[in-house]
C-alpha cells in the first residue's frame, strides 16, 4: 500500500489545545472587562471634573448642603490621587466597600456597584430587584426568537423564492424597521384593551400565581422577539442558502442520506456558528436591560431603573446600570467564545 | 458486425422506450439543462455510453464541456434537494443494473446513492464536512444502509481507513478532517465512498486537488480497490495522464457532447477526433523533445447557451474549411464508428482524418 506512515502526521487538537484555547479566550475578558472599568470609571469620576463639574454633587443627586456635599466627598475619596480612586472603585466590586466619613460609616456589602446617595441604598439593591424582571424577559424572549426566527430562516431558504419565502421576508423586514414603542403600544391596544384576551398585572410577580405571571409578560415577549426573530431570520436565511451551496452537503446527499438528515444535521449544524455568535451577544445586551420594552410595559426592570435613574440624575445608579450591562457583555462574549470551541473543531486550534 | 449493430444502438438516436440494456451501466440520451435568466445552459445534451462491473471510463474534456454535470446526474444530485424553482431539467435515461434510474422514485433512488453507486469529490477539504470527525462520517454512510449499531459500524470504519493505507486508523478515525493532510483527506473519503461496497464508483477529478505525489499513490489506490471490489468505475479529469493509467474505456467531452469514444489505447494511438488531437497536444510528455512547445487548443470552450451551430467544436477547429460546403459551420456532426467499438463526431472523412493524423499530428507529438 501506498502512503508513507508519517504522512500527513496530526495536529490533533488534544485536550491541552482546548485548556490552551479557553486561557487564551478567558485572559482577553480579563483585559476586557478592565478595560470596561477604565472606561467608566473616565467617564463618570474624571470627565465632569475635566469639565469644571463637582463630582460629588453630581453623585449626591438632589440639592444638598455643603456639609453633606463635604461628606460625599470624603466618601467617595475624591479629593484622594485618581489611581487610589480606581482602585477602591475597582476593589468595591469583588471585596464590598465602605464609605467613611470619619465616624459616619456606609456599608456598601460585596458585590458593590456604588452606592446611591439619593436614595440611600446600594446600587446592587436596586440591579438586584430589576434582574429577576430583566432575565424573565429575556428568557422567555431569546426561546421565542431563536425558534421562531431560525425556523423561518430554514422555511424560507429551502423554499427560496416562493409566497411563503417572499412574505416571511417582508413580515421579517417589517419587524427589523418597526420600533418596540409601536409594535408594543399596537399589541396592547389590541390584546389588552380591545378584545381583552391579556390580563396584565401592575407589579410583575409570581405572588398572584404563575398565569398571571404569564400574561404579564407575554406580550412583551412576543415584542421582544417579534424584533429579533425577523433579523434572526435574515440571517439564518442568508447563511443557510450560503451553506447548502457547500461542497459538503452534496457528499452528505451522495452518501444516500434523506433531505432532514442533510439539513439538520449537515447544514444547520454549520449555519448555527454565526447565529450562535449573534445569539450570545444579543442575550449579553439584553441583559443590561430591555429599555424600550420595559419601558412600554412598564416593567421594573435594568433598563427601567436605568431610565428613572436618568430622569432622576441618579448618578450612582446610572453607573451601575452601565457597569453591569458591560460586564455581561463581557460574559455572554467568553460564552460564545467557549460555544465556538464546542461547535467548531477548527477554533480549538486557533 | 453485431457489436456495431449493438453499440450503434446506444450511441446513435435517442431511444427511449427501448428495452432495457444488458450492460451493467448505460447512460441514453442523457441531457441536463439549467434554466437562467441568460438562457437554458446545455451542459449535457445527449450523452450515451455503457460502462461494465470492473471496467473503468475515462471522462475526459474542459473546464464547462459537462464531465462533473454527467456524473452528477447519474447520482441524481441535480434533482435530489433542489428546492428552488430554477431545478436543473434532466432527461434521458440512465440504467443502473436494470434499473432506469430517472424515472424511478426518488427516495428508491436514494438508497441507491452511497450504496450501489458512490461517488469520491475533487477538494476532499470542502468535500467532507469540517465539524465532523472523519469516523462519525463514514459511520453515517455505513449506518443510512445497514442497520447496525455504532459500535460496528466504527469497527467498520476503522477498517476501511486501514484499507485505504491510513496509518494508526483506529486513532485517525476520530481526527477532523482539518487535521488529516490533502492525500490523507482524499484516502479518507475514498474509504467513505466505499464503506458500502458500491458496484459503481465514480471519482470526480479525485487527484486535481493533490500535490504531484500524492496523485499517482491515490491512482493506485483506486485500481487496487478496483481490482479487489470489481466495480465499475468513472473517473472524470482534464488529465490525459490519469486516464491513461485507469482507463480501459476514454470518453472526450465537448460542448456537453461525446466528440469522440474508444478503448483508451485507440482514443491515445488513433484518435479521430480534431478536439482528442488537441488535447493530446497540449499534454507534456517526457520522451518529447524539451525544444518543443505544448501545442495548446485555441480560444475558449464554447458558451453552454448558444452553443456554436454545426459542429462546436468549428471555430477552434484547425480543419473546419476541409469538408466541402461549409458543412462544419450548419450540420452537427453524429458519431461515426471509426474503428471497432471507436466512434468520433466529425465531418471530415475517416480517411482524411487518417491522413492528417499520421502526417501533420503524431510526429509534432
Amino acid at each position: 500500500m501506498a502512503g508513507s506512515p508519517h504522512e500527513g502526521l496530526p495536529a490533533t487538537a488534544g485536550p491541552h489545545t482546548v485548556l490552551a484555547y479557553l486561557i487564551r479566550r478567558l485572559f482577553a475578558v480579563v483585559i476586557m472587562v478592565l478595560v470596561v472599568l477604565l472606561a467608566t470609571f473616565t467617564i463618570f469620576f474624571m470627565l465632569p471634573k475635566w469639565a469644571g463639574q463637582d463630582v460629588a454633587v453630581l453623585f449626591a443627586g438632589k440639592a444638598t448642603g455643603v456639609e453633606q456635599l463635604q461628606g460625599i466627598r470624603i466618601k467617595l475619596g475624591l479629593d484622594d490621587p485618581l489611581l487610589v480612586q480606581f482602585w477602591d472603585f475597582v476593589k468595591g466590586i469583588p471585596m464590598g466597600r465602605d464609605y467613611a466619613n470619619g465616624d459616619d460609616v456606609t456599608h456598601c456589602a460585596a458585590p458593590c456597584f456604588g452606592y446611591s446617595f439619593r436614595t440611600e441604598v446600594p446600587v446592587w439593591t436596586t440591579l438586584k430587584d430589576a434582574l429577576p424582571v430583566t432575565g424573565a424577559l429575556a428568557a422567555g424572549a431569546c426561546v421565542l426568537w431563536l425558534l421562531g426566527g431560525v425556523a423561518t430562516g430554514v422555511v424560507s431558504a429551502l423554499r427560496r423564492g416562493s409566497i411563503w419565502d417572499r412574505a416571511a421576508m417582508t413580515t421579517a423586514l417589517a419587524g427589523v424597521s418597526l420600533p418596540i414603542f409601536f409594535t408594543g403600544m399596537v399589541a396592547m391596544g389590541l390584546f389588552v384593551h380591545s378584545f381583552g384576551w391579556v390580563h396584565i398585572a401592575d407589579n410583575l410577580s409570581t405572588d398572584d400565581g404563575i398565569g398571571t405571571w404569564f400574561q404579564t409578560l407575554i406580550l412583551p415577549w412576543i415584542v421582544l422577539a417579534f424584533l429579533n426573530a425577523a433579523m434572526y431570520a435574515r440571517l439564518t436565511r442568508a447563511t443557510m442558502l450560503e451553506v447548502l451551496g457547500e461542497d459538503y452537503i452534496r457528499t452528505a446527499r451522495s452518501k444516500g442520506l434523506g433531505e432532514g438528515t442533510v439539513i439538520t444535521r449537515h447544514a444547520l449544524r454549520s449555519a448555527m456558528t454565526p447565529i450562535l455568535t449573534v445569539f450570545g451577544l444579543d442575550i449579553g445586551v439584553l441583559l443590561g436591560g430591555a429599555v424600550l420594552t420595559e419601558s412600554t410595559f412598564n416593567l421594573p426592570g435594568l433598563g427601567l431603573a436605568a431610565v428613572q435613574a436618568i430622569s432622576n440624575k441618579d448618578l450612582p445608579v446610572i453607573l451601575g446600570v452601565t457597569l453591569f450591562a458591560a460586564l455581561a457583555i463581557a460574559v455572554a462574549n467568553l460564552v460564545v467564545d467557549i460555544m465556538y470551541a464546542v461547535i467548531d473543531p477548527r477554533v480549538r486550534l486557533g | 458486425m453485431t457489436e456495431l449493430h449493438k453499440s450503434g444502438a446506444a450511441l446513435g438516436e435517442p431511444s427511449a422506450g427501448s428495452p432495457a440494456p444488458t450492460a451493467f451501466l448505460e447512460v441514453r440520451d442523457l441531457k441536463v439543462h439549467f434554466p437562467t435568466d441568460d438562457g437554458l445552459v446545455k451542459s449535457v445534451d445527449g450523452l450515451n455510453f455503457q460502462l461494465e462491473k470492473g471496467k473503468t471510463l475515462g471522462i475526459v474534456g474542459e473546464s464547462g464541456s459537462g464531465k462533473s454535470v454527467t456524473s452528477l446526474g447519474i447520482m441524481g444530485l441535480h434533482t435530489a434537494g433542489q428546492y428552488g424553482k430554477r431545478k436543473a431539467q434532466v432527461s434521458g435515461e440512465i440504467w443502473l443494473d436494470g434499473k432506469e434510474l430517472l424515472s424511478a422514485d426518488p427516495d428508491e433512488v436514494r438508497k441507491l446513492r452511497g450504496r450501489d453507486m458512490a461517488m469520491i469529490f475533487q477538494d476532499p477539504l470542502s468535500a467532507l464536512h469540517p465539524y465532523y470527525t472523519i469516523g462519525k462520517q463514514i459511520v453515517e454512510a455505513y449506518r443510512v444502509h445497514h442497520s447496525v449499531d455504532k459500535k460496528t459500524a466504527r469497527k467498520r470504519a476503522v477498517e476501511m481507513l486501514d484499507r485505504v493505507g491510513i496509518p494508526q486508523p483506529d486513532k485517525r478515525v476520530d481526527s477532523y478532517p482539518h487535521e488529516f493532510s490533502g492525500g490523507m483527506r482524499q484516502r479518507a473519503m475514498i474509504a467513505m465512498s466505499l464503506v458500502n461496497n458500491p458496484e459503481l464508483l465514480i471519482a470526480d477529478e479525485p487527484t486535481t486537488a493533490l500535490d504531484v505525489t500524492v496523485q499517482a499513490q491515490i491512482l493506485d489506490l483506486i485500481r487496487d480497490l478496483q481490482k479487489e471490489f470489481g466495480s465499475a468505475v468513472i473517473i472524470i479529469t482534464h488529465d490525459l495522464g490519469v486516464v491513461a493509467e485507469l482507463a480501459d474505456d476514454i470518453l472526450v467531452m465537448y460542448g456537453g457532447r461525446c466528440v469522440e469514444r474508444g478503448p483508451a489505447e485507440k482514443v491515445f494511438y488513433e484518435p479521430r477526433h480534431p478536439y482528442t488531437w488537441g488535447l493530446l497536444g497540449s499534454m507534456p510528455r517526457l520522451d518529447r523533445d524539451q525544444t518543443d512547445r505544448l501545442i495548446p487548443v485555441k480560444g475558449s470552450p464554447p458558451s453552454l447557451i448558444n452553443i456554436p451551430s454545426g459542429c462546436a467544436f468549428n471555430p477552434r477547429c484547425p480543419y473546419a474549411d476541409v469538408p466541402k460546403d461549409d458543412v462544419t459551420r450548419t450540420v452537427r456532426p453524429e458519431l461515426q464508428e471509426v474503428g471497432s467499438r471507436h466512434w468520433a463526431a466529425c465531418h471530415m472523412s475517416p480517411e482524411q482524418r487518417e491522413r492528417i493524423w499520421t502526417e501533420e499530428i503524431a510526429p509534432k507529438l
